[in-house]
């Protein structure tokens, strides 16, 4: 899955800044433990954990640094390899850091055809984002075309972080993003 | 968040019928609505007489290749002393299928009670719905109705006091279409990279956790609790063509239409009249040029062609293409096709999961090539080409992203070679420039 449009995230590193200490995030006593723990009961195999204990590292983490992986790898009873290779498997766990507002247009035909080229230039635009992939000068964000959003009856949906915003158009665009604290 | 459009009088809204009904989203609001009883009824039936009454009512699996349900369930072995599995197919990535989608955020406890229903008449006490970790309100109202439903103990070690246990989790993925393909979605949920498995070993004998396992898509789960309600002649009754297509459809339409949307209908509809009546027609000033009926991955069609279809499984095979997960594509005569057929193509070099060469290395190459006849840059043998390269791309890796690649685009060339050709010439297609 390593061709097609949507560039790899990669930060310019601004907001994040330089690699501070990895903080666990599967701590003794901690709640993301325990909710980890809750997961692993559902399964008669601890290693079907693996996508929900990277989501919840995600989330706290905002990406999925090589020590989150071994840190996930050491509760699940995998090395790290393993673990790295379901990461570059799946598009949506982040292997860099990424702008607060992370930016996903949907471009494919149905939602190309409907005018989603546009949308992304108009992001590009009002974010300041120099290009697919790179994250504003301010950190604020990233934008990037992704695959279908299984969305199309309301093109052109717009992933941002969690949510979708449907029906977007280039003149809409600066309104979305105003809204976005 | 997207509200439906209003039921056009000619649906058949069964398990649309209450998109966009807050309260529906409710356990509360669900039974009031006639909620669960198909599984309190279906909790003290033998699986295999639920078996029977799916494989009556002619029900086909709704995740594109219609295969008949009870006959799939039935190949789950009863009494075999193992672990079985229900996972539910929630990944719905395929470019113009968004009707699980509305299934979850409007009837999740629907869901919820096909699955049960479902995990119970294949001898599984254990049922995974795997939703594409992109939709994140989906994930939520699932999330909820599940809290809500074990609570109540509908679900749980003890489901609706029947002494029996029925579990049921969302598993949430994290971005890739091919995770849809059932052996991928096993691979997934087990933690691991979304690869297809070689088949046999099927899924019914050596699934998930390799235990026997029973794949099957939300549209098709949650159509069951209505037939237990109803019966299976009820259901088989609905139908205006193939006596082999029964029941109410989901379809999702998108691209340059008036109204794009889900619509249900009866099997064997007329698709000119679904296209001009129900979903308005084409855009102002405009005409409808061309269709991918079933989801990308299917064969494209003339507009000409699509007026003369019954929107049945049967009905759009007349016509060389197939209803596949009925999301309709429509592109009116200002799109360039050469320009859109590209971007699918790229669309599948992006998915595959890359373990098969002709697979890996034809999707891109496939791409690679329209791109450059979209970029003017393109010759007469590059035609030939995509021809030789989808043939040797269908039939002969491990699963078929491959083959669908080329589905959209031989037929797309076949059907619009005028426009491939003016690029090629060097001239543009005649409405729109091409290659922004
Ligand atoms: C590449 C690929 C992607 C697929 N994606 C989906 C999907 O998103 N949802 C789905 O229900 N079926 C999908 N399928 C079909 C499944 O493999 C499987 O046939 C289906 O879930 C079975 O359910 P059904 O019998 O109820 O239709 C896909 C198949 C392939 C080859
Ligand atoms: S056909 Fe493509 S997607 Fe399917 S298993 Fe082979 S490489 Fe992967
Ligand atoms: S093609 Fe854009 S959401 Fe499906």
């Amino acid at each position: 899955m390593s061709h097609g449009p949507s560039a790899p995230a990669q930060g310019h590193g601004h907001a994040h800044g330089h690699h501070e200490p990895y903080v666990p995030v599967f701590t003794p006593g901690s709640a993301r433990l325990k909710e980890l723990q809750d997961v692993i009961s559902r399964y008669p195999e601890k290693m079907a954990a693996l996508l929900p204990a990277l989501w919840m590292v995600q989330q706290e983490r905002g990406w999925i640094s090589p020590e989150a992986m071994t840190e996930v790898a050491a509760q699940l009873g995998l090395t790290a390899a393993d673990v790295k290779g379901v990461v570059t498997f799946y598009t949506m766990y982040h292997q860099h850091p990424v702008g607060k507002h992370f930016i996903q247009v949907c471009t494919t035909s149905p939602c190309l055809c409907a005018g989603a080229d546009k949308v992304v230039d108009a992001f590009l635009e009002h974010t300041g984002c120099k290009e697919l992939g790179l994250t504003s000068p301010d950190g604020k964000y990233t934008v990037i075309e992704v695959e279908c959003l299984g969305a199309c009856g309301f093109a052109t949906p717009v992933q941002i972080n969690e949510d979708y915003v449907e029906n977007v158009t280039p003149e809409k665009v600066p309104e979305i993003l105003s809204a976005l604290k | 968040m997207g509200y439906p459009h209003k039921s056009h009088p000619r649906e058949t809204p069964i398990l649309s019928k209450h998109f966009g009904d807050p309260e529906a989203r409710t356990l509360d609001g669900w039974k009031a609505r006639g909620g669960y009883k198909a599984l309190q009824q279906a909790l003290h039936m033998e699986p295999t007489a639920i078996q029977d009454i799916v494989k009556a009512s002619g029900l086909r699996g709704r995740g594109g290749a219609g295969f008949p349900t009870g006959l799939k369930w039935s190949f789950m072995k009863q009494g075999d002393g193992k672990q079985h599995y229900l996972c539910c197919n929630a990944d719905e990535s395929e470019p113009g299928t968004f009707k699980d989608r509305e299934i979850m955020r409007w009837t999740p406890h629907a869901l919820i009670e096909g699955v049960a229903v479902g995990a119970h008449a294949i001898g599984a006490d254990t049922a995974y719905i795997y939703i594409r970790g992109e939709f994140s309100e989906p994930i939520r109202v699932m999330e909820q109705a599940l809290a809500e439903a074990r609570a109540a103990g509908i679900i749980g070690n003890n489901a609706m006091g029947s002494g029996k246990k029925v579990d049921v989790w969302v598993h949430k993925g994290a971005g890739a279409y091919i995770c849809g393909e059932e052996t991928a979605l096993m691979n997934s949920l087990e933690g691991k990279r979304g690869n297809p498995r070689i088949k046999p070993p099927f899924p019914a004998v050596s699934g998930l956790f390799g235990k026997p396992t029973t794949i099957n898509n939300v549209e098709t789960l949650a159509a069951v609790p209505h037939i237990l309600n109803n019966g299976a002649e009820w259901y088989k009754a609905m139908c205006l063509s193939s006596p082999k297509s029964t029941g109410s459809k989901l379809f999702s339409v998108c691209g340059n239409v008036q109204r794009p949307g889900n619509y249900e209908v009866v099997m064997g509809f007329s698709f000119k009249e679904f296209l001009y009546d129900l979903c308005g027609g084409p855009l102002p000033g405009r005409k409808f040029k061309a269709l991918i009926p079933g989801g990308s991955s299917v064969p494209t069609i003339t507009i000409e062609e699509a007026e003369q279809v019954k929107m049945d499984y049967e009905g759009f095979l007349e016509f060389g293409t197939m209803l596949g997960s009925g999301g309709v594509i429509i592109f009116d005569d200002a799109q360039s096709m050469p320009r859109q057929l590209a971007r699918l193509a790229r669309f599948y070099a992006h998915e595959s999961c890359a373990q098969c060469t002709q697979c890996r290395e034809g999707t891109a190459w496939m791409t690679k090539i329209l791109e450059r006849i979209v970029a003017g840059q393109g010759t007469y043998e590059d035609l030939d080409t995509i021809f030789e390269l989808s043939e040797s791309m269908t039939g002969k890796t491990i699963c078929v992203l491959s083959d669908s690649c080329g589905a959209p685009v031989v037929s797309g060339i076949k059907k619009f070679r005028g426009e491939f050709e003016a690029l090629i010439k060097g001239k543009r297609t005649s409405t729109v420039a091409v290659g922004a």
